[in-house]
């Protein structure tokens, strides 16, 4: 293990009522991960495959039924959820930003439960719509329905770093942009983590946006861990689910360098 | 302009700041107090299915019972409670006019408020639910920062309805003895006079437009946070507010409060003695319009002073009872009895306003009918109307006792339509009043009563128990007691019963006063 993990999941188990007599239906099934200080991890899986619910529990927005969390350290049983959340940035699917606040409104939410006064925040504030490359003047007193989808995603970032979190958890942030955006914001993103030092844990099911941009990728299966690791190392795997995820990457990248030929060679 | 002209829309005009004032206090108050338990209600129930089921059944339940008879409910609950409190806590309440008619009201508003409060909450979207809890807010702020600002609309369009409700039902709660704009809709309805009945339902629905609209004005200031429209929204509510105070403070205190119930003849009475009390320099304000059941209530719980009741009323409905006696007997008991309660019986004005079966004279000649006896022979064919209460009242069953009567059809009717019934021969006979001036006008004739199947009627004047020892008092009523025949009733009657600026009860009392101070 290259550094001390921040987030540690070990043999954790999660079921939920299935409703209607179907039983309990299991969403997380002994799963052991460690997520390593400065490290930006993807996991990727389909719908059902329990990934949102892991990500969750590290925050919990759902608590575990079985095994252990750790976060920086400590038990997560043991920590105030409502301390806990507030100190782990978390980007909402499709921004999750409340639509009566204004985006500055909406970006001091956190500062504001923890008691920080109005003038750092008003600071902090500015600060962020600098980082997330909105405009001060043009942007920071309107509300989200007045913004495009990329502005709202933006602004969900800034809200998810106002309060100087170490982690940030991601909840397929990018999967409603469109593809320029998309990729503008995870370029962006990955320049933040890397700049202050984050650890982010981000969910998608898109194996290539996964690929452009995390250091190290888990892949889950029906609640299961099926595989951890590199891209490089993810290749390398022999489980067949693993090898028809990479698959897709792969063949974008072959007919994309046939179709796009690079000085004018053609 | 003929039309306003009429005297009769100044003098409307003249009772609006009492009448609004009291309509705004108690509608505002019972609004209020409504909030204060929906809201929290409400919110309590979000989450909780059985709770939200079982508090919005219970609301409709309460709306589905008629206005009247939700604000006539809450006056003998509460009387029977303040009795309760006075008797174990050692102080009392009264149970009449504001209190339960803000509670009804307050009752009556539940609805709207709870169910789009409800609904609204319910609304707000679950990934901005989750969105809360993920950047850290306890389920208070949650509640108060996101939840309660976005279900924001649906509420305040439920406030509105619940507003818009109280303030129209609120003029039902003059029966009851709050004073409100209903007051002129029951005295306009009894004494004919469509100018009080225009004037308060004009007044009441332009309040409600104009409180719909202030409640408007904020919800629009909240949504917008327009802290400006927000404000002016709310400074007009407050505005209102103590508009309606203003008059309330300086208002001389009266000393005697006179009541009166719902028919024409108890306005002109009130007048009457209202008029005798002013004129021994007595300060007199009215309260009408009050049931016939809160009448005798208010009296012994002190809320009003004095008024006029009729013997065979109390002996029926008061005391329950049901025997026959002859007319001194009753009157001997009632005193008695009254005295228990500390009701002072000062005496009788001179006339009877009893039940009795009242026939067209012409058609009573043809069949050779003079009294009930001689009717009872034709009954099977016959078809005959009183007023609501009549068919349900202990005299009704006396009289089929007495007579053995049975006719062939019973009808219900408004009184003021039931002599022009009987003039016209829609009904052949019908259950009037001795005292109405319609009777001679119609020329009916009414039926003896050989048998004295109905009790006694005499009006006569009570004073309430802390008036027990006002000599002031009993010498400026003392010169109306036995001068009121029954044919100077009748005429004074059929006088308030016109639709003019000579038929108001006050001017008829005078015109009633001058004929009996020079007789």
């Amino acid at each position: 293990m290259p550094a001390a993990s921040l987030i540690s999941y070990a043999h954790v188990g999660k079921t939920f009522d299935g409703g209607r007599g179907a039983g309990r239906v299991v969403a997380v099934d002994d799963v052991s991960l460690d997520v390593a200080e400065g490290e930006f991890l993807a996991v990727v899986g389909g719908s059902g495959s329990g990934k949102t619910t892991l990500l969750r529990l590290a925050n919990r927005l759902i608590d575990a039924e079985e095994g252990h969390i750790t976060v920086e350290g400590q038990d997560v049983r043991n920590l105030d959820p409502i301390g806990l959340r507030r100190r782990i940035g978390y980007v909402f699917q499709s921004g999750g930003l409340f639509p009566h606040l204004s985006v500055a409104g909406n970006i001091g939410i956190t500062p504001k439960l923890l008691g920080w006064p109005a003038d750092e925040i008003a600071a902090r504030v500015d600060e962020l719509v600098d980082l997330v490359r909105l405009d001060r003047a043009q942007h920071r007193d309107r509300l989200p329905h007045e913004l495009s989808g990329g502005q709202r995603q933006r602004v969900g970032v800034a809200r998810a770093l106002a309060a100087k979190p170490r982690i940030v958890l991601m909840d397929e942030p990018f999967g409603a942009l469109d593809p320029l955006t998309r990729d503008a914001l995870g370029d962006d993103y990955r320049e933040l983590h890397r700049r202050l030092g984050l650890t982010t844990v981000m969910i998608t099911h898109d194996m290539t946006e996964a690929i452009l941009l995390a250091d190290r990728i888990a892949i889950m299966r029906g609640g299961r861990l099926l595989a951890q690791g590199t891209p490089a190392e993810l290749s390398d795997s022999g489980d067949a689910y693993v090898g028809e995820l990479l698959r897709t990457p792969r063949r974008q990248a072959e007919r994309l360098g046939a179709l796009l030929p690079r000085d004018g060679a053609a | 302009m003929n039309l306003f002209a009429d005297p009769r829309w100044s003098e409307a005009l003249g009772h609006l700041p009492d009448y609004l004032g009291n309509h705004v206090r108690v509608s505002l108050t019972a609004l209020a107090l409504g909030l204060a338990v929906s809201l929290p209600l409400a919110i309590a129930a979000r989450n909780r299915r059985a709770l939200r089921g079982a508090l919005l059944g219970l609301a409709s339940i309460v709306q589905t019972v008629p206005g009247l008879a939700l604000l006539a409910l809450f006056y003998p609950l509460l009387l029977a409670l303040a009795a309760v409190s006075l008797s174990w806590f050692g102080f009392g309440f009264s149970a009449f006019g504001f209190l339960p008619a803000v509670l009804a009201l307050a009752l009556y508003s539940m609805l709207p408020v709870l169910r789009n409060t409800i609904t609204g909450l319910q609304g707000v979207d679950a990934a901005i639910l989750e969105a809360a809890q993920g950047v850290g807010m306890t389920p208070r702020q949650s509640l108060f920062t996101v939840e309660l600002p976005l279900a924001l609309p649906v509420m305040m369009a439920g406030i509105r309805t619940a507003a818009v409700w109280v303030i129209g039902t609120a003029t039902l709660s003059t029966p009851i003895g709050q004073t409100s704009l209903g007051n002129y809709i029951f005295a306009g309805l009894q004494t004919q006079n469509w100018v009080f009945v225009l004037f308060g339902c004009l007044s009441a629905a332009v309040l409600a437009l104009t409180v719909d609209q202030l409640l408007a004005l904020i919800e629009n200031g909240l949504r917008n946070r327009s802290r400006v429209r927000a404000m002016l929204g709310g400074a007009g509510i407050a505005v209102l507010v103590a508009a309606t105070l203003v008059p309330a403070m300086t208002r001389s205190q009266t000393n005697y409060v006179i009541g009166a119930k719902t028919f024409a003849e108890q306005y002109v009475l009130s007048a009457l003695m209202a008029q005798r009390l002013r004129a021994a320099g007595l300060s007199a304000s009215s309260r009408e319009g009050l049931g016939s059941n809160v009448i005798f209530g208010a009296l012994a719980a002190n809320d009003i002073d004095l008024y006029v009741d009729y013997s065979g009323t109390l002996w029926a409905n008061q005391f329950q009872r049901s025997d026959i006696r002859p007319r001194q007997e009753v009157l001997d008991e009632l005193k008695t009895m009254l005295a228990k309660q500390n009701i002072t019986l000062l005496g009788e004005l001179g006339f009877e306003n009893a039940y009795a079966l009242v026939m067209p004279r012409k058609r009573a000649e043809q069949l050779g009918i003079r009294s009930i006896a001689d009717l009872a022979p034709h009954a099977a064919g016959m078809s005959m109307a009183a007023d609501y209460e009549f068919f349900s009242r202990p005299e009704w069953a006396g009289l089929k006792k007495a007579y053995g009567l049975s006719f062939r059809a019973q009808r219900q009717m408004q009184p003021d339509f039931m002599y022009a019934a009987a003039a016209s021969g829609e009904v052949d006979v019908i259950a009037g009043y001795t005292s109405d001036g319609l009777i001679a006008k119609y020329d009916l004739v009414v039926l003896a009563d050989p048998r004295h199947a109905i009790p006694p009627y005499d009006a006569m004047v009570l004073l309430a128990p802390k008036r027990v020892g006002d000599a002031a008092l009993r010498a400026a009523l003392q010169p109306l007691l036995g001068k009121i025949d029954i044919a100077v009733m009748r005429e004074a009657n059929l006088r308030a019963s016109g639709n003019d600026a000579t038929s108001s009860p006050d001017a008829v009392a005078k015109w009633l006063w001058e004929k009996i101070g020079t007789k």
